[in-house]
């Protein structure tokens, strides 16, 4: 065990892959020498040399068609993709390519790529390279979206994101990468994908949540914890496919829930949510499915970026409201 | 005021420091088409001629004229709502079968949708070819030893493909392959197409891009998609050799391609290749009338050009083929193509269930519940 960040277990999760399969590639813009803009792949391309880890021409798009052309010849490509507000240049790739490949050739070719990217508010980075868009990329068939909430699920998603034979869309928190650390085994393990976690037991309310929400959620139910109310915390970890189970198992025990994202309101994953539960446990529910969420606006980065992002007051006004409705 | 005045007549005299007409006017001047067998069957390059047997050439021949009866019956078999999608490949044998007759079956082909004739040679089986067209998934259940992808939709999005394939066959140092693809004029404007050339150029991977310039992207003609003289001259931003070539001319399309192969496996990078051909027909079977777009004036001398005519006239000339002959050929493809369509339609219905298998490997909750789901429906 040692004590790690949450870029460190993402930094460890690559080290340990790209060690022990030689068909793993790494590549993208600035991750060869410079160890990517946020130090993510730093010291990999030193230790698997440039064959291995290196830098790509800038264009996202190419980076793409590089990674399904790859896996074709029988690698395992894991791209970076240095913001995900980048990604609507290679969303041809992604959505129009690589996730219908086994579907569109009846199962006789499989594309193991792992696109890893950045996201999330709150650290003051210019324009298109805080917004959470994964509301876009979990309408696509055949890509798996993860999203991690701790160090430990960093390193372990990760590992199961890159061994897995299909295309996973690896989402890793912005402001989560250095704020967060936690004592994670050396060796590689694997969490796994599809499967969301009960990060709290509770009785009284589910909170569903994922990334740094998840975070915001643990102290909201701590703080009414005091109260004496309890409440159930779930991680999403995979935001499509949903597992579905888990979150309908958590709201027939509690029968209300909040669904909780960074994201703005219109067709996100905390919509698909509350759809959910309308569709398969609306029997289960004493009141309406909360939800929290950003206003319907495009991201303001800079100044405005704290009164925009969704606070941890607004999920316990929320929670409070739903409890009491 | 005099400062001023002296500084006014000193610009006056001096030439521009940069003559950006005279740059232009170059860009594009070193892309002479190269030619083998000329319009009226003449030999232009008597060197290249001597390289093949008139057995050989009869094969080359023998491939358009299969190429264009295929394109024959899939016109008649879409007319007859026995295909579905079809994009005519008419005008364009000496382009399509001189390039890929130039490549191995070990190399990687990476089609689009008018690419089908050269998929087929590559190894898929006509059957398949025909069930990609009406939209059955068998038609792209590719065995290992087919090295290709099906036909690609979006324009460019191969390009880029061709690139990363190149990369791995570099990274995989097999010797003897390449990754080979193709589009037409208006995928030059893609910026995919751009992508694709910068990066297989930058990593020095064996590619070979191929722009089949049949004059129309649907109705917008050749000169409204660029300001560039040549699309050959596109590739050489990306620091890649390049190419025109009559590709109304199978020899000529046929070296050029080889030579370019050549120069790809011998770990010089990848080369670009713009083939001058014509669409006769349509863009697809599905309502599109180039009566509204073009001329007959402009279509008539291409059709004078027919690839087909001048080596049916030259290898006529030698003694080597005959009429007789071509009609034996003819009906001898038309009755492998009449028992593909029946193998097509022996293809059983798709089902729901299947489609939903092949979306992952692993089956997570939704599909597995969809799964269940549609098959109480199908049995039924």
């Amino acid at each position: 065990m040692s004590k790690k960040t949450y870029i460190q277990a993402i930094t460890d999760a690559l080290r340990l892959e790209l060690g022990s399969d030689d068909r793993t590639l790494l590549f993208g813009e600035d991750v060869g020498k410079n160890g990517g803009v946020f130090r993510a792949t730093d010291g990999l391309q030193a230790e698997f040399g440039e064959d291995r880890v290196f830098d790509t021409p800038l264009a996202e798009s190419g980076i793409g068609g590089l990674s399904i052309g790859l896996a074709l010849e029988g690698f395992r490509p894991i791209p970076e993709i240095q913001f995900l507000g980048f990604i609507f240049e290679t969303l041809d790739s992604i959505a129009g390519q690589m996730s219908r490949e086994r579907f569109r050739m009846g199962g006789t070719r499989h594309m193991p790529i792992t696109i890893r990217s950045p996201y999330g508010g709150g650290t003051h980075t210019p324009e298109m390279h805080a917004d959470s868009l994964e509301g876009y990329l979990a309408q696509i068939p055949g890509l798996r979206v993860v999203t991690p909430s701790n160090p430990y699920d960093a390193k372990g998603l990760l590992i199961a994101s890159i061994r897995n034979n299909d295309p996973v869309f690896f989402l890793e928190n912005l402001k989560l990468y250095r704020s967060m650390k936690a004592d994670i085994p050396d060796e590689a393990y694997t969490v796994p994908l599809d499967k969301a976690a009960v990060v709290r037991e509770g009785t009284d309310i589910s909170l569903i949540a994922y990334s740094a929400q998840v975070n915001q959620s643990l102290k909201v139910a701590e703080k009414l914890a005091k109260e004496g109310i309890s409440a159930e915390v779930i991680d999403l970890r995979t935001l499509s496919p949903l597992d579905e189970e888990t979150i309908l198992k958590s709201v027939e025990k509690t029968g209300r829930a909040v669904a909780i994202q960074e994201a703005q309101r219109q067709a996100g994953i905390a919509a698909n949510v509350a759809s959910l539960i309308a569709e398969k446990g609306a029997l289960y529910l004493s009141a309406p499915v909360g939800r929290v969420y950003a206003p319907d606006t495009v991201y303001p980065f800079g100044l405005a970026e704290d009164d925009w992002l969704p606070a941890e007051d607004e999920i316990e006004a929320k929670t409070r409201e739903i409890l009491t409705y | 005021m005099y400062v001023h005045e002296r500084d006014v007549s000193f610009m006056d005299n001096e030439q521009p420091i940069v003559d950006f007409s005279a740059i232009h006017d170059a860009l594009g001047k070193n892309f002479e088409p190269v030619q083998v067998i000329d319009g009226q069957a003449k030999v232009v390059k008597p060197e290249i001629v001597a390289k093949y047997t008139n057995d050989q050439l009869v094969e080359f021949l023998k491939l358009m004229i299969w190429e264009r009866t295929l394109h024959q019956r899939s016109n008649a078999l879409t007319r007859q709502g026995r295909l579905g999608f079809y994009a005519p490949t008419e005008g364009q044998e000496a382009s399509e079968m001189g390039s890929n007759s130039a490549m191995k079956s070990t190399d990687v082909l990476m089609p689009a949708y008018r690419d089908i004739p050269q998929l087929i040679q590559h190894g898929l089986p006509v059957y398949k070819a025909f069930l990609w067209s009406r939209g059955h998934v068998l038609g792209n259940e590719y065995p290992e030893d087919l090295h290709a992808m099906p036909p690609q939709i979006i324009i460019g999005a191969q390009y880029v493909q061709a690139a990363g394939v190149a990369l791995g066959i570099k990274k995989n140092k097999t010797a003897d392959k390449v990754a080979y693809t193709y589009t037409g004029d208006g995928g030059t404007s893609q910026g995919d197409f751009y992508e694709g050339m910068n990066f297989a150029g930058a990593f020095q991977a064996p590619a070979v891009f191929i722009v089949q310039n049949n004059g129309y992207a649907i109705s917008v003609p050749r000169r409204k998609q660029t300001n560039a003289r040549t699309l050959a001259q596109k590739a050489v931003a990306a620091g890649i050799p390049s190419i025109q070539v009559d590709g109304m001319d199978f020899l000529a399309v046929h070296e050029v391609t080889k030579a370019a192969r050549d120069y790809a496996i011998a770990g010089n990078g990848p080369v670009m290749i713009e083939t001058l051909t014509y669409r006769f027909g349509p863009h697809t079977n599905a309502g599109d009338d180039p009566k509204r777009y073009r001329t007959k004036d402009e279509e008539q001398p291409w059709f004078d050009n027919d690839p087909l005519i001048r080596y049916r006239k030259y290898l006529t000339e030698q003694g080597a083929w005959s009429q007789a002959q071509e009609d034996e050929y003819v009906e001898q493809v038309k009755a492998d193509i009449k028992a593909a369509v029946k193998q097509a339609d022996d293809a059983p219905k798709q089902k729901i269930t299947e489609f939903l298998s092949n979306v992952f490997e692993e089956q997570p909750q939704n599909i597995q519940q969809q799964i269940t789901a549609y098959q109480a429906k199908e049995s039924k």
